[in-house]
């Protein structure tokens, strides 16, 4: 049987962890894409341009656009007897959305999944990472969420055919009443091959705008602890950890972050890490593949200044 | 109003644990454990609803071995009024967990269902979400700010863009983030209270659902360990280092 993976999307462009999730479930049937909403031609066309893709199924709809559970469930549920495997990213959408499909379909869903082991195994991490779960499942079909960032990405270069959906009445139960984006000009915090994280040592948004300095500089996404966050120097949808986003950069360079496991937890798929911290005993130092024992406020600046010197560039 | 909160006993979230050496699972023996974190926010919720005078009785359920009191105990203390202990000593998987939950909700009829975002052991993230489908309410994840304003509840959430603020009808399932609000500790006199409070102990047996899990968990190992690092002493050399691991990286 197939595999129907729901794309992640922002209604604009295709989310790169789709890519992903293409990757991560290759293997296991023909792949069908579903992608939902209203406006949305951009996002099937990059879906369509995926490596090893059987078909595009698209529903346009008005009613899509909330990405709310409610809406997206019931097409969701009228699509899963043709298919062995549901799968999606472990994203905020894909977070909210799976699980109540899969009790609505009476299975148990294996969610964050980092290594696919065959049709029914799989490996997830509990504990803040601090365990990984190999389980096996004898249910009829598999719901699924796949963490993107353990997976390399498909190529793009295909011509899947697209096909439309007919569907019912678009349930509309929650209304958007205000959508907060943050807006930047850095890569995608989940995927990027480059993260300069900032912890609550920056002592304001002004000290914050260091990382982002620095992360410009080397074309880098951004990421906050918990305690940055908190203390509003940065916004919630940059957190890294346990309870933010996951992120497996080949180079994260952590600056003034103690290394609580909770942070630890979004981290441990990271290459290369490297500690800028004043405490030769924090944890992140200990860990990090190179540290520096400095303070930030110097630190940065001067190595702003030697990188621009040597002349790196991604 | 009244509002059902469903809260976890865990692992205290600042306990490192030990994956056993043979597989099986993860150390619990002779660890602290304590109200989830997630949970602690959603009680701190309902119980400000409560103060605000939105809401008249709180009612809190925990599943699992009977040492689950606890943080029921813990939940009266911060002021829930009345706790339901379904007690058993397996290991339930979250559709388990819904399913019995989602009879405790067809028992209470709440208006408001507050439980914590995931749990910090099996990090799930599934149980409201599920409770939701189960029971077909409006389910409104990762709430930063909850209002209630009439029947209807506003509520942002905290999504991979940012910040959503969205709009329900109640009765509703929301799910607490962790900023949400701070917790409070319960004074002492509060603790004492608790203790007279009504907490109903009922088995997990007698609501008639399959308790038997859906999954084999074949094994939990460690993750890999890392390889031990290096410290620079200055700020060219760190300099050299980051160009050195970017000069490496094959472009995507
Ligand atoms: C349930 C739960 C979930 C959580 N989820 C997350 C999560 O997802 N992500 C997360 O990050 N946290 C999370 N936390 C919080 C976590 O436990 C820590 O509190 C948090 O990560 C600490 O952030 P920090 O490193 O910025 O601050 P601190 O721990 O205070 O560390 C600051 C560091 O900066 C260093 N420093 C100070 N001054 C300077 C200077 N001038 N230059 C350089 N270094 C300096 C210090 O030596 C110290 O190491 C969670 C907690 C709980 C209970
Ligand atoms: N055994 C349990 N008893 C009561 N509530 C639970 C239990 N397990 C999970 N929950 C609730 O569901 C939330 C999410 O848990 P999970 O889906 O397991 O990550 C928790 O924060 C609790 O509010």
């Amino acid at each position: 049987m197939a595999v129907l993976v729901l794309a992640d999307h922002d209604l604009g462009t295709l989310s790169p962890a789709t890519a992903r999730v293409v990757n991560a479930i290759a293997g296991l049937g023909a792949v069908d894409v579903l992608v939902l909403g209203e406006g949305v031609d951009q996002v099937v066309t990059q879906a369509a341009a995926l490596n090893g893709i059987a078909k595009v199924i698209v529903a346009q709809d008005v009613g899509f656009n909330s990405q709310s559970a409610e809406a997206l469930v019931p097409v969701l549920v009228g699509l899963a007897s043709c298919y062995s495997h549901i799968v999606t990213s472990a994203g905020t959408v894909g977070r909210d959305v799976f699980p109540r499909l899969a009790a609505k379909l009476d299975i148990q869903p294996i969610t964050d999944v980092v290594a696919v082991r065959g049709a029914n195994r799989f490996d997830r991490p509990i504990y803040a990472g601090n365990a990984i779960e190999t389980v096996t499942s004898n249910q009829v079909r598999q719901v699924l969420t796949i963490r993107a960032s353990a997976f390399k990405p498909v190529a793009s270069g295909g011509s899947a055919s697209v096909e439309p959906l007919t569907h019912g009445t678009v349930t509309q139960v929650a209304q958007l009443v205000a959508a907060h984006r943050t807006q930047s000009d850095v890569p995608d915090l989940a995927t990027a091959q480059i993260v300069v994280g900032g912890g609550i040592a920056v002592g304001s948004s002004e000290g914050f705008t260091l990382i982002e300095q620095l992360a410009r500089r080397l074309n880098a996404a951004v990421g906050a602890t918990r305690a940055a966050v908190d203390a509003g120097y940065a916004p919630n949808d940059w957190q890294v950890g346990q309870t933010g986003k996951i992120i497996a950069p080949d180079l994260y360079i952590a600056i003034g972050i103690s290394g609580a496991l909770q942070h630890l937890a979004g981290i441990q798929g990271a290459k290369k890490i490297v500690a800028i911290n004043t405490d030769a005993e924090a944890p992140l130092v200990k860990l990090a593949d190179v540290a520096l024992i400095g303070d930030l406020f110097t630190t940065i600046p001067a190595l702003i200044a030697e990188l621009d010197r040597v002349g790196v560039t991604l | 109003m009244k509002i059902l909160v469903a809260v976890k006993r865990v692992v205290d979230h600042n306990v490192r644990i030990r994956v056993r050496p043979d597989g099986t699972g993860v150390e619990t023996t002779g660890v602290r454990m304590s109200m989830n974190p997630f949970c602690k926010h959603a009680v701190e919720a309902a119980v400000q609803l409560a103060e605000a005078g939105q809401a008249d009785e709180i009612v809190v359920v925990s599943i699992g071995p009977k040492a689950a009191n606890d943080v029921i105990l813990t939940a009266l203390a911060m002021g829930a009024h009345r706790g339901i202990l379904i007690e058993t000593d397996a290991a339930l998987e979250t559709l388990t967990i819904a399913k019995l939950l989602a009879k405790v909700v067809a028992e209470e009829a709440p208006d408001l269902v507050l439980l914590g975002k995931q749990a910090v052991d099996d990090d799930s993230n599934h149980v409201g979400q599920m409770l939701a489908g189960l029971t077909d309410l409006p389910q409104a994840t990762f709430a930063s700010e909850i209002k209630l304003e009439g029947g209807t509840l506003s509520v942002t959430r905290e999504v991979d863009y940012g910040r959503a603020t969205i709009a329900i009808p109640l009765p509703a399932i929301v799910t607490a983030d962790l900023r949400l609000n701070t917790p409070r500790n319960a004074a002492l006199p509060m603790v004492m209270k608790a203790r007279q409070k009504p907490l109903a102990v009922r088995s997990a047996a007698e609501f008639g659902v399959d308790l038997t899990p859906r999954l084999v968990v074949e094994k939990v190992s460690p993750p890999p360990e890392r390889v031990a690092g290096r410290t620079v002493g200055s700020v060219s050399e760190l300099a050299g280092a980051i160009a050195a691991e970017i000069s490496g990286m094959e472009a995507l």
